[in-house]
């Protein structure tokens, strides 16, 4: 367990400077020596020395502006999006769902953009600004497509809904929410299991139709 | 997800020689790799990421539209030049998946994107796609998804890309590069049937990426039209898809041009259906009689053979539509 806590607290690239690649790489090649033998090849395995090391020596830095606030990291490329928001930097409100780009509970901005974070490799997106549910309030004014959400119960158990509360800005600010139609079409990346669609279409006209700059 | 080294690309030498070395694989969009990465199908040793290249634009050339490898399947689904010279591209783009996904999904990937079989995916199942020679799971599985043109007894999968069923039918080429320079890959032989070898699903050799696709014009754009057939009305692949495009001549067809998708290992274009309707009225008949030429050779399994029926009666739909007769 604690060892899951390290991996997950945010690393900022001061951690990491004192381990060099040079001195990873000795290391890494004395543990291929030693792992050659089966009984220390179980010992590193049991004390998840392998792990550790790569974790030095996989990492990249990785920059990112979200909600507003520069973020320097150092990931795993191997780390979506999602996971580097929620397990790095504490930012849960973003959900995930299916984990395969299915469901939608994952939606955030990059640049402007609603995108699956769970199919997104944090690493691809370096140099970007990110937008999460977390960012569309203004201190404790809430955005008017959440307070729209509220007023027209536009969610259930509420798990799906800051993917959808994304989608559904991202939905209006392209212009795709002319019609219930186009609206159910534009967001049927974003799946209800409780069944709010209804709902969810009123709250998002009702933001189209008040015309405010969202 | 296994661990993998990461390399952004600035040139495209950089990409060619990264993707030399064996068990390295091209990123873009990630939306069909990123999850085959998580699912275990596939575990690179090395991603070489291809954002970063100046390959993302439309443009217009002399004989048509130019898409650039990583234009993203949103902007090509919205972008002007496209739905006024090519609506069809659109309409199949903005069939395919959701807006988010379209957001990160590029021109290049989408030809890229491999099957949706459950088989292929589910990693404890025996799949010769997956891996060659543990045989084909679909074959006598659940293979209600599954091809009726094309198939081998080594793989019954089909492609699910919408946006490729439009550039199969409007006769588009694919722009590839290689150590030994560029070539021309006409759409159709782009993608290829399982045969022997299901685990290949192109014509693209591994040293080679793709840099773009070139649409010829045509005089098609006022009578085209994208009918998908799925199980709800969005966000799903298809049971069957119809991409047909006419240029009349009054009530008469000078040309005629038809491609199925969710049929067979590949975009399905339908050559013999198309040569029979030019010169004939637009009538339902000339559809009727069309759809049952495009059906010739059709074989279904177990569960598909409402395909049989559906997919005729969906070249018939999509025709009408798109000579305006609905």
């Amino acid at each position: 367990m604690e060892k899951e806590k390290n991996h997950s607290r945010p690393v900022e690239e001061s951690d990491v400077k004192d381990n060099s690649r040079r001195d990873f790489l000795k290391k890494s090649a004395l543990m291929t020596a030693v792992a050659l033998t089966p009984v220390a090849a179980a010992r590193a395995a049991e004390m998840h020395m392998d792990e550790r090391l790569a974790q030095v020596f996989e990492k990249m830095p990785l920059h990112l502006e979200i909600n507003g606030v520069a973020h320097n990291l150092m990931v795993e490329p191997r780390s979506t999006l999602l996971d580097i928001l929620r397990e790095q930097l504490d930012l849960t409100g973003t959900k995930k769902g299916c984990d395969m780009g299915q469901c939608g509970a994952c939606t955030v901005h990059v640049d402007g953009h609603r995108v699956n974070s769970c199919l997104t490799l944090g690493i691809m997106v370096n140099g970007k600004k990110v937008t999460t549910i977390e960012g569309l309030a203004k201190g404790d004014q809430l955005h008017p497509m959440q307070e729209a959400f509220l007023k027209h119960d536009g969610f259930q158990c509420g798990y799906c809904t800051p993917g959808q509360i994304m989608s559904a800005v991202a939905c209006v600010r392209e212009g795709h929410a002319n019609s219930e139609h186009e609206i159910r079409e534009y967001m049927s990346g974003n799946i209800c299991r409780c069944g709010a669609y209804p709902n969810i279409v009123n709250a998002i006209q009702e933001v189209k139709e008040g015309g405010m700059a969202i | 997800m296994k661990q993998f080294q990461y390399q952004r690309a600035s040139t495209q030498q950089s990409v060619l020689d990264a993707i030399s070395k064996p068990g390295t694989k091209i990123i873009a969009g990630g939306t069909n790799l990123v999850d085959h990465m998580k699912h275990g199908i596939i575990a690179p040793d090395k991603l070489v990421d291809i954002t970063h290249l100046p390959l993302k634009g439309i443009t217009p050339t002399k004989t048509g539209i130019h898409l650039g490898t990583l234009a993203l399947n949103s902007a090509v689904a919205e972008d002007a030049l496209v739905l006024q010279k090519q609506p069809l591209i659109s309409m199949a783009l903005r069939a395919g998946s959701s807006q988010q996904l379209r957001n990160m999904a590029t021109v290049g990937g989408n030809i890229m994107q491999r099957t949706r079989c459950t088989y292929f995916y589910d990693t404890t199942m025996p799949c010769n796609k997956r891996e060659p020679g543990t045989g084909c799971g679909a074959l006598e599985g659940y293979n209600r998804m599954h091809a009726i043109f094309g198939a081998s007894d080594k793989c019954i999968a089909v492609h699910p890309s919408d946006m490729c069923v439009a550039l199969a039918a409007l006769g588009a080429s694919v722009i590839v590069v290689g150590k030994k320079g560029q070539r021309l890959i006409p759409f159709n032989e782009f993608h290829r049937l399982p045969d022997d070898h299901p685990e290949l699903d192109n014509h693209l050799a591994k040293d080679e990426m793709i840099i773009g696709v070139d649409i010829p014009d045509n005089n098609f754009a006022k009578n085209s039209y994208y009918l998908k057939v799925r199980d709800r009305q969005s966000y799903a692949f298809a049971l069957v898809s119809v991409a047909a495009a006419l240029e009349l001549s009054g009530t008469t067809i000078k040309k005629a041009r038809l491609a199925m998708g969710g049929v067979a290992h590949k975009p399905w274009r339908l050559f013999e259906a198309e040569k029979f309707m030019e010169g004939k009225p637009v009538s339902e008949d000339t559809f009727k009689q069309a759809a049952q030429i495009a059906m010739q050779g059709a074989k279904a399994y177990e569960n598909n053979a409402f395909k049989l029926k559906l997919a005729p009666a969906s070249i018939v739909e999509a025709l009408k539509h798109a000579a305006g007769i609905v």
